[in-house]
This record gives structure tokens, C-alpha cells and sequence, in this order.
């Protein structure tokens, strides 16, 4: 389903990226980024209360059913491996095999 | 061989049971047996399933029934068989796991050559155990084990599979996946994380080494057949095989293991002892065991155990099993648990295995038992007897609710919790220590809850409860008589009669005087006067003398009085002011007894009086303070409206 999963920090820096092997990923890294405009973009529009402001980060860019489902799981994960106070705010998530397996899920089945 | 076999057995032996040693007929025929009766039981008693399927020789725990079934094939004596059961280890341990069995058999096999039923007796060479069970085929008889194979090796025990595992490790890394599954090693004992089993491992490096020269096909052949779990035990061909190879065992760990574990078979079970140190450790972390650890606390904690933050990280991942970012106990000890695992060796798992799981440790462990165990090792704390109610209520309720999923008995336990909310969260932060200070916290959790109440209950005695300013004021009749006196104490100086003093009898010594002329009567004084009663004098006296003056002849003038018509009042205004006669004895006597009466009232009057005088004085001060206050506020108010 996905091609490409990142989570990027608030410093605009990737905490965890993975992409299909089959593409080029450098074209991935740079599609993140650019995508970050778009965000960015989207909260400066809205000045609402955070509840909505969460909502939107599910369904932003995509507001398909698909993909909210896929963005919630991403955000749960995410936020199981921020319990985990071993892991520092800022760190790259390369420990938590949960959130991977998760990713892996998500990722288009590339054989 | 031998000797680096030998080698490791000293090295490895401690001072407990002699390392057996065992021929090759004897492992044939011992495993054989063992098989058998572990066989029987269907996997050994009291095993769960991974160990069920474990029945690999060494791993699974022969049942009682077979075993005694074929001690008493053995024609011994029930007496002897007692002993044997006794001497080879399983009456202590509970249960007959490998070595267990294999030293009851050479005992068994001492007892029929005749030799006393000693540890001593297997150290030498003896026939194999004659069985006359028709189940084992009849007598199994094997020629004399007279000559030592060069695989004379030590009595493999349950932790063989873990050297086997290690040794995998060694090898090649795929059996790592296996290894939930294949380490059968008991838990690592209950010490902290940093504890060392050098000779442990020094007895693996040697006897690996040595095992490996031997027997590195029948291990690869080994694998494949522990690998399977639902396998039960193979044939005789194999098992010798893996005896062989599954050899080495150290008696020390054995012994080690045996008192620690009460299931060898699996490293992720928590035993009794460890259960204890991870509660013991909790509470040093947070007193309250039906509450959480913080992550911060926790990832201090764990921190101290010096595995890498990866490491820790995935433990906590598996361990926190509703990822709430806390521990509760189950969950506490789970993650310890795999922390001593990981320090001792053992690769961790793929996932939390189903004997660390939270639900199993809450009902594997119910808090009863853990409690009795501190409560013996807190013999020393007073309340005691309180804690044993205390959590026994909490027992209680936990247990009702065990078979929920963790989070209600946390609400469950949370209920108790505010039941002891008060006595919890005193003095306990403080106690909070990784020493054997962590007993304070619970000796003190408990204690505060009687230091309160003797608290409580102090504050009473001390100073008497004071009135209320307000009521005391409003209420009482003391401004009442603190004003009103005041008129007439102008008039007669009489300061305001304590408030339970009723009117004051007439001093006049008449018969006829009453109470209530007591005040009037000190303007009639000089009319009392003519009363005619030798105690009459006192009468002329009341009226000049002052209140104070009066007031000590009252008591002398109630005595004179008690002759008369006594009046219940301490007759302390009584006109009488001269000095009585003690004409009669008697009325000295009770003269004396009214007077302290009198002087005791007279005090607590004038303790009354002062009290009230600095309550009102303190009242004053306050308004003052709250005057100063308003005008201060006006002041600054003013220039702003001013302007």
C-alpha cells in the first residue's frame, strides 16, 4: 500500500524512513520533504483548537479512508514507542521492532 | 576428554552432591527408564506445554507415579526407597527431573549390590538397577558397566540444553530463534542483575570443547529433534546420542538451580525467590504494589543493569504490555525477569512468552503468597498485624477479579489502594531506596498508619480544647458575665463568679439564708449581720472586704455553712469574710475540704478568664492588623479615583 513511510521530527529531520528497495530513495527522501511544505502549509491555515488539528494530521494530504487507517496505526505505534522511556525524544527509531513489523505491514509487498 | 571433563567437574562442583558419573550402559539404560516414566506421565507433571514438548532426556521431570511404580520393581524396601528418594535430591527439590532420577537409580542399583544407601555408594561402579516390572521388559539387565567408556561423563541435567544452546549460539546463530523453546535452564537465580555464574560458564567453555571433539553429529542429528516441540521422546537410539552430547553439567549449578528454580525447564519462569526480589525491588521503587513504576523511574532502574539502551528498549517493548508508558508489578517483574536473562546469556524473544505475560504472573503469583513471604522476612515491623489485614483485603479483591485482564484488577487493587491511600502515601517517598533500606517503605507504609492514630490521638490529651473564639464569644456566658459582673463588680467588686458557680449561698450562717441572696447580700451585708449564729461574724465582714477578700473567706464561710443548712454552691461569695472559729474540729475539717474545693474552682475560674482575656486580646490585634490592612487598600485606592 505505501512506497514510502517517514516520520519526521519537529526539527524537519527523519526520525525513521523506509521506502521500497525497488525505487530510487533518494527520490523518496526528497518527495518527504517537500511534502513537509505542504504541512507546514496546512497548520499555518488552520489556527483551531489541537483536537482538529489531529484530525487533519490523519486525513491531511489524504483524506482517503485507506490512508486515515493507515496514518492512525502510524500514529499509535508512534506513540507506543514514545512510552518507552528508553527512547529519547529525537533519537531515530531503530529499536522498536513493534513499530517496524508495523511499517512492514504497510509497505507494499515488494517481492 | 576425561580429563577436560573431570577438569570441568571439579572446577564446576561445588559442595554439593558428588558429580555422577555414569557409563554408557547406564546412560543407555537410565535414560531409558527416565524416558519411560516422563513418558508416561505424558510429559512430565505439572509442565507446561513447551516443556511437555521438551521431552528430550534432561528436560522433562519424570512423574510420580512411574517413578514410584518402578522403585518398587526394584524390590528394595520401602524404607530404603524412602531414603533413596530422599538422598537423590527429589523430596527437596519436589520433583524428579533428570538427575534426580538417574541418582536414585544408582542408588537403587548400590541398594541391590547391597551397599548402604549413601551418596558415597554411586561414586563407584555398580551394577545396573534390576527392575522386575514386566513395564520396563522385564529385568533389564546390562553386562557389567566394568569398563569406563571414553565418554564417561557427568549426569546430564536439565540445564544441558542450555550449554547445548549455548553452543549454538557458538556456532551459528540460527538456532537463536529456538532458544525460548530449547533453554530449559531454570530462571537465573533471584541476585541482581550483575550476578556472575563464572563457574557456569567456565565449566561450559571446557565441557563444550570437550563435547564438541565427541559428539558434533549426534548434535547436529540432536537439533532437529528438540526443534520439534510437539516431539516426544525419541527412541532409545537417539537418546544416547544426545546424552553424549547433551552431557555436561556442573552439580553446582545444578544445585544452584535446584534451589532456585521450581521449573528448570524454562528460563522465562519467575520462581518464588526471584518473584520476591523483583517485589522487593518494586517496592523500593514505588511502595505501592498495586500502582505503577513511572518509565523514568524505571529506565533509571534498569539502566543500572549496564545492557545496552537497545537492549533495555526492547525489553521495556516487551514487557509493557498495554504500552502505557508504566509498569505495574506483573509487568515489572517481567521486564526484570528478561533483564536477567538477557545478563545470564539467553538471547531474548521474539515475544513476551506466555509465562511473563501479565495475566499468568498475576495468577501464577497471587499476592497472598508473596505477602506471607514478606512478612516473614519483615518480622521486625510493628504493625504487622495490620499489614496482614490490610492486604488481605487487597488479596481478596485481587483474586476475585484475577480473571480479568491486568488493567481491572489494577482498577480492582486501585480500589484497595484508596482504602490505604492514607496510610501509602505518607512517609513512604522517602523511604525510597535500593538498599536493604526497602523494607522502610513498607514497614513504614504500614507504621505511619499507627503513628497517625497515635497522633490522632495525642492531640486531645494536650492542651484541653480550647472554644472557639467565635462560640466562646457569641455563645457562652462568659461575655455575659465578663460584662455584666462588671457593673456590679463596680458596685461590690465581686470579679464574675466562674461560670459554674451557681449563686453563692448566703454566708450568713442562718439556717434561712438563701443562695440567691448572695450577691445582694453583699449590700446587705451589715443586715446579715444580724443574723445570730456564732458564724455571724463573717457575715459583717463580707461587705466592706473586697470580692477577692470574700471570695477566700467563702470557703471558710461554706464550712461554717456546711454545718448549716449546706448548700450545694461552694458559697464562695459568702459574706463571711472573718476568719471562722474552729470552734468545732469538724468544721475545721471541712472547712479544709471547702476551701480547696473553693481553690480549685477559684482556679479554673480565673484559667477561664485568663484564656478568655488572651483570645480577646488576640482578636484585637487581628481587627487592628485588618483595620491597618483596609486603610492601607483605601489609600492606595484612593489616588486612582482621584485621578
Amino acid at each position: 500500500m505505501a512506497v514510502c513511510i517517514a516520520v519526521i521530527a519537529k526539527e524537519n529531520y527523519p526520525l525513521y524512513i523506509r521506502s521500497t528497495p525497488t525505487e530510487n530513495e533518494l527520490k523518496f527522501h526528497y518527495m518527504v520533504h517537500t511534502s513537509l511544505d505542504v504541512v507546514d502549509e496546512k497548520i499555518s491555515a488552520m489556527g483551531k483548537a489541537l483536537v482538529d488539528q489531529r484530525e487533519l494530521y490523519l486525513g491531511l494530504l489524504y483524506p482517503t479512508k485507506d490512508y486515515k487507517v493507515m496514518f492512525r496505526k502510524l500514529h499509535n505505534s508512534y506513540t507506543v514507542v514514545m512510552c518507552n522511556p528508553f527512547y529519547n525524544s529525537g533519537d531515530r527509531i531503530q529499536s522498536s521492532r513493534a513499530f517496524d513489523n508495523m511499517v512492514t505491514s504497510m509497505m507494499i509487498q515488494v517481492c | 576428554m576425561e580429563a577436560a571433563a573431570a577438569a570441568a567437574a571439579g572446577g564446576g562442583c561445588g559442595s554439593g552432591p558428588p558429580p555422577l558419573l555414569l557409563s554408557e550402559g547406564e546412560q543407555q539404560c537410565y535414560s531409558e527408564l527416565f524416558a519411560r516414566c516422563a513418558g508416561a506421565a505424558g510429559g512430565g507433571p505439572g509442565s507446561g506445554p513447551p516443556e511437555a514438548a521438551r521431552v528430550a532426556p534432561g528436560t522433562a521431570t519424570a512423574a510420580a507415579g512411574p517413578v514410584a511404580d518402578l522403585f518398587r520393581a526394584s524390590q528394595l524396601p520401602a524404607e530404603t526407597l524412602h531414603q533413596i528418594t530422599e538422598l537423590c535430591g527429589a523430596k527437596r527439590v519436589g520433583y524428579f527431573g533428570a538427575t534426580q532420577f538417574y541418582i536414585a537409580l544408582k542408588l537403587i542399583a548400590a541398594a541391590q549390590s547391597g551397599l548402604p544407601v549413601r551418596i558415597e555408594s554411586i561414586k563407584c561402579e555398580l551394577p545396573l538397577p534390576r527392575f522386575m516390572m514386566s513395564k520396563n521388559d522385564g529385568e533389564i539387565r546390562f553386562g557389567n558397566p566394568a569398563e569406563l567408556h571414553g565418554t564417561k561423563v557427568q549426569i546430564p541435567y536439565l540445564t544441558t540444553e542450555k550449554n547445548s544452546f549455548k553452543r549454538m549460539d557458538d556456532e551459528d546463530k540460527q538456532q537463536e530463534t529456538q532458544s525460548p523453546t530449547m533453554s530449559p535452564l531454570a530462571s537465573p537465580p533471584s541476585s541482581p542483575p550483575h550476578y556472575q555464574r563464572v563457574p557456569l560458564s567456565h565449566g561450559y567453555s571446557k565441557l563444550r570443547s570437550s563435547a564438541e571433539q565427541m559428539h558434533p553429529a549426534p548434535y547436529e542429528a540432536r537439533q532437529p529433534l528438540v526443534q520439534p516441540e510437539g516431539s516426544s521422546s525419541g527412541g532409545p537410539g537417539t537418546k544416547p546420542l544426545r546424552h553424549q552430547a547433551s552431557l555436561i553439567r556442573s552439580f553446582s549449578v545444578e544445585r544452584e538451580l535446584q534451589d532456585n528454580s521450581s521449573y528448570p525447564d524454562e528460563p522465562w519462569r519467575i520462581t518464588e525467590e526471584q518473584r520476591e526480589y523483583y517485589v522487593n525491588q518494586f517496592r523500593s521503587l514505588q511502595p505501592d504494589p498495586s500502582s505503577f513504576i513511572s518509565g523514568s523511574v524505571a529506565k533509571n532502574f534498569f539502566t543500572k543493569s549496564k545492557l545496552s539502551i537497545p537492549e533495555l528498549s526492547y525489553i521495556w517493548e516487551l514487557s509493557d504490555a498495554d504500552c502505557d508508558g508504566a509498569l505495574t508489578l506483573p509487568e515489572f517483574c517481567a521486564a526484570f525477569h528478561l533483564i536477567v536473562a538477557r545478563k545470564n546469556g539467553y538471547p531474548l524473544p521474539e515475544g513476551l512468552p506466555p509465562t511473563l505475560q501479565p495475566e499468568y504472573l498475576q495468577a501464577a503469583f497471587p499476592k497472598p503468597k508473596w505477602d506471607c513471604q514478606l512478612f516473614d522476612s519483615y518480622s521486625e515491623s510493628l504493625p504487622a498485624n495490620q499489614q496482614p489485614r490490610d492486604l488481605n483485603r487487597m488479596e481478596k479483591t485481587s483474586v476475585k477479579d484475577m480473571a480479568d485482564l491486568p488493567v481491572p484488577t489494577q482498577d480492582v487493587t486501585s480500589d484497595d489502594k484508596q482504602a490505604l491511600k492514607s496510610t501509602i502515601n505518607e512517609a513512604l517517598s522517602k523511604d525510597v531506596s535500593e538498599d536493604p533500606g526497602r523494607r522502610k517503605p513498607f514497614l513504614s507504609y504500614s507504621s505511619t498508619s499507627i503513628e497517625e492514630a497515635m497522633k490522632r490521638g495525642e492531640d486531645p490529651p494536650t492542651p484541653p480544647p480550647r472554644p472557639q473564639k467565635t462560640h466562646s464569644r457569641a455563645s457562652s456566658l462568659d461575655l455575659n458575665k465578663v460584662f455584666q459582673p462588671s457593673v456590679p463588680a463596680t458596685k461590690s467588686g465581686l470579679l464574675p463568679p466562674p461560670p459554674a458557680l451557681p449563686p453563692r449561698p448566703c454566708p450568713s450562717q442562718s439556717e434561712q439564708v438563701s443562695e440567691a441572696e448572695l450577691l445582694p447580700q453583699l449590700s446587705r451585708a451589715p443586715s446579715q449581720a444580724v443574723e445570730s449564729s456564732p458564724a455571724k461574724k463573717d457575715v459583717p465582714y463580707s461587705q466592706p472586704p473586697s470580692k477577692p477578700i470574700r471570695r477566700k473567706f467563702r470557703p471558710e464561710n461554706q464550712a461554717t455553712e456546711n454545718q448549716e443548712p449546706s448548700t450545694a454552691a461552694s458559697g464562695p461569695a459568702s459574706a463571711a469574710t472573718m476568719k471562722p472559729h474552729p470552734t468545732v474540729q469538724k468544721q475545721s475539717s471541712k472547712q479544709k475540704k471547702a476551701i480547696q474545693t473553693a481553690i480549685r474552682k477559684n482556679k479554673e475560674a480565673n484559667a477561664v478568664l485568663a484564656r478568655l482575656n488572651s483570645e480577646l486580646q488576640q482578636q484585637l490585634k487581628e481587627v487592628h492588623q485588618e483595620r491597618i490592612a483596609l486603610e492601607n487598600q483605601l489609600e492606595q485606592l484612593r489616588p486612582v479615583t482621584v485621578l
